[in-house]
């Protein structure tokens, strides 16, 4: 039994110490400045379409679905007010997330695997370079700054094809479309929609970067690092989600 | 075995030493066990051995890229067993390696790879307008200044092997290890690499540890001196380099010596390294 867990706790264990590793780095020099820019220019801008297209379906179908139900009670002009809402909060960081996900952590980890194989990672220590400080943190930065943007290019997309549907399906008037929208939204549900991006950014660089850096056994191990980098990466955006939820939640309890 | 000694009567300081040092991954058997040697200033050692033995290890172990589990390494007469990564940095930068697959860094050009260890050695300072001339004449020293621009991926294996080693000693340090230097690679760009490593040994007087098992690379290493003025190897027998060949098996030293010791070594293992069809033939 105690064998069994042994190598969880050790992954967990390694982990932890990347990311604190990780996280500490940001305030030691020295900084590269130029990586986290190339970063950024990978995980941000380089996701920009898939972000696009993902929520702009997603948006599209939700304004749909929640239509098609509201049809019968004749509240279809409400439907801006769900598709935001379930976008702002919901909907767009994990998609987000898991779109991110799936593009940047396998790329990430795929990286740093063939950089580990191929004895980079060893070349970089023995050239006075610490990589964590060199690939892991740039990446970290980078998530962190981009996911939360690229959620809201996804949220307001997300609307627009929302608003799309509802238009052409239940001729709801754009006038009255966007104002519910713009109505069901208060501070914390932006709050809670930029904070959960922020917080999955971590997973989807740090799960990346792990594999990655514990790569073995050639090609073969390249591939079975990005395969658990982007399922684990998404779980991990999934059980995230439901932690920040529970904790937004019971702080509008205390509000009220 | 006896210490060398220099004309003014010192000995050569001691450059890298294992003291009963062994190396183990998780519950497997060690990859290194109870090893232990002493590598002084001028020496070229040449380590043989089966793959498996132990010897890439060795040099990783050596460099502080892989903690021992049981013994002490020296460098520089320096303890950095368990040493923190950090406090690695500066020793390492004394040291050169090559890596067996030449670790160039693929998504910078050649001479950002030869300029990295210019770059980010802390302990190598190094004005800007120094730096281009540095890395041309690194690159010029493996005839190879033609490729500055390139990417490794354009670049065929034996050249990025050249181009490693150029990075290995743009710094100058007066330690190198060789994973392996002609591992993969046709006879005649493997006998061109390792000229690089004896031309690199004479011409700087640097010491090296030399990963391989190939005998006719540490033969050359062995009996070959670099000519500044010809530009060419010249023969000068083993007395003429302070060579000494070390044979890993299963991560034990079974043999360390000068040439003629190894050849005449009766052990079975350390035999099949050198008595090559080819050398009997000759």
């Amino acid at each position: 039994m105690l064998d069994t867990l042994k190598g969880p706790i050790q992954a967990v264990q390694d982990f932890c110490e990347l990311t604190g590793r990780a996280i500490r780095n940001v305030f030691r020099k020295p900084h590269y400045v130029d990586d986290i820019l190339l970063q950024m220019e990978s995980i941000g801008v380089g996701s920009v379409p898939i972000v696009l297209l993902t929520g702009f379906f997603s948006g599209a179908v939700m304004a749909m679905q929640m239509g098609r139900g509201l049809q019968d009670y004749g509240q279809t002009g409400r439907t801006g007010q769900f598709v935001s809402i379930i976008l702002v909060r919901e909907l767009g960081p994990v998609l987000t997330g898991v779109m991110v996900a799936g593009r940047n952590s396998s790329g990430i980890a795929s990286e740093l695997g063939s950089m580990k194989v191929t004895e980079q990672i060893d070349a970089m220590r023995a050239l006075g370079t610490d990589p964590i400080q060199k690939l892991v943190t740039p990446r970290m930065i980078a998530a962190a700054l981009m996911l939360p943007c690229l959620t809201i290019v996804d949220d307001f997309v997300g609307m627009i094809g929302g608003w799309i549907m509802a238009n052409v399906l239940f001729s709801v008037p754009g006038r009255q479309y966007w104002s519910t929208v713009w109505r069901a939204l208060v501070w914390s549900d932006v709050g809670q929609g930029l904070t959960k991006p922020f917080i999955f950014s971590f997973a989807v660089s740090l799960i990346g970067c792990y594999y990655g850096l514990r790569a073995t056994g050639g090609t073969q191990g390249v591939g079975r690092a990005t395969t658990q980098a982007v399922v684990w990466a998404s779980i991990a955006i999934f059980v995230l989600d439901l932690f920040v939820s529970k904790i937004f939640i019971a702080i509008s309890q205390i509000g009220t | 075995m006896a210490e060398p000694i220099t004309p003014n009567g010192e000995s050569h300081p001691s450059l890298l030493r294992f003291e009963e040092v062994s190396v183990r991954f998780a519950a497997d058997p060690p990859v290194i066990d109870r090893l232990s040697f002493n590598v002084r200033a001028g020496e070229t050692r040449i380590i043989l051995g089966a793959a498996g033995s132990g010897k890439t290890v060795l040099l990783k172990t050596a460099m502080g890229l892989i903690q021992p589990a049981g013994g002490r390494v020296f460098l520089f007469d320096e303890d950095v067993t368990n040493k923190a990564e950090a406090e690695l940095f500066n020793i390492r930068s004394k040291i050169g390696m090559l890596f067996q697959e030449s670790a160039l860094f693929d998504s910078m050009t050649v001479a950002q790879n030869v300029a990295y260890p210019l770059l980010n050695q802390k302990a190598i300072v190094i004005p800007r307008d120094q730096m281009e001339p540095a890395v041309r004449k690194s690159l010029s020293f493996v005839e190879l200044e033609n490729t500055m621009d390139k990417y490794p991926s354009e670049l065929s294996g034996g050249m990025r092997r050249r181009v490693a080693i150029a990075r290995a000693v743009v710094t100058n340090p007066p330690l190198l290890l060789y994973d392996s230097p002609t591992a993969g690679l046709d006879p005649i760009t493997a006998h061109t690499i390792m000229a690089l490593i004896v031309k690199e040994r004479d011409a700087n007087n640097t010491t090296a540890l030399v990963v391989t098992h190939r005998y006719q690379d540490g033969n050359l290493v062995a009996n070959f001196r670099y000519n500044p003025k010809s530009g060419r190897l010249d023969p000068v027998g083993p007395e003429g380099t302070n060579t000494i060949f070390m044979v890993m098996k299963e991560g034990r030293l079974v043999f360390e010596g000068n040439q003629t010791d190894l050849e005449a070594c009766s052990d079975s293992y350390v035999t099949k390294f050198v008595k090559r069809p080819e050398l009997e033939a000759a």
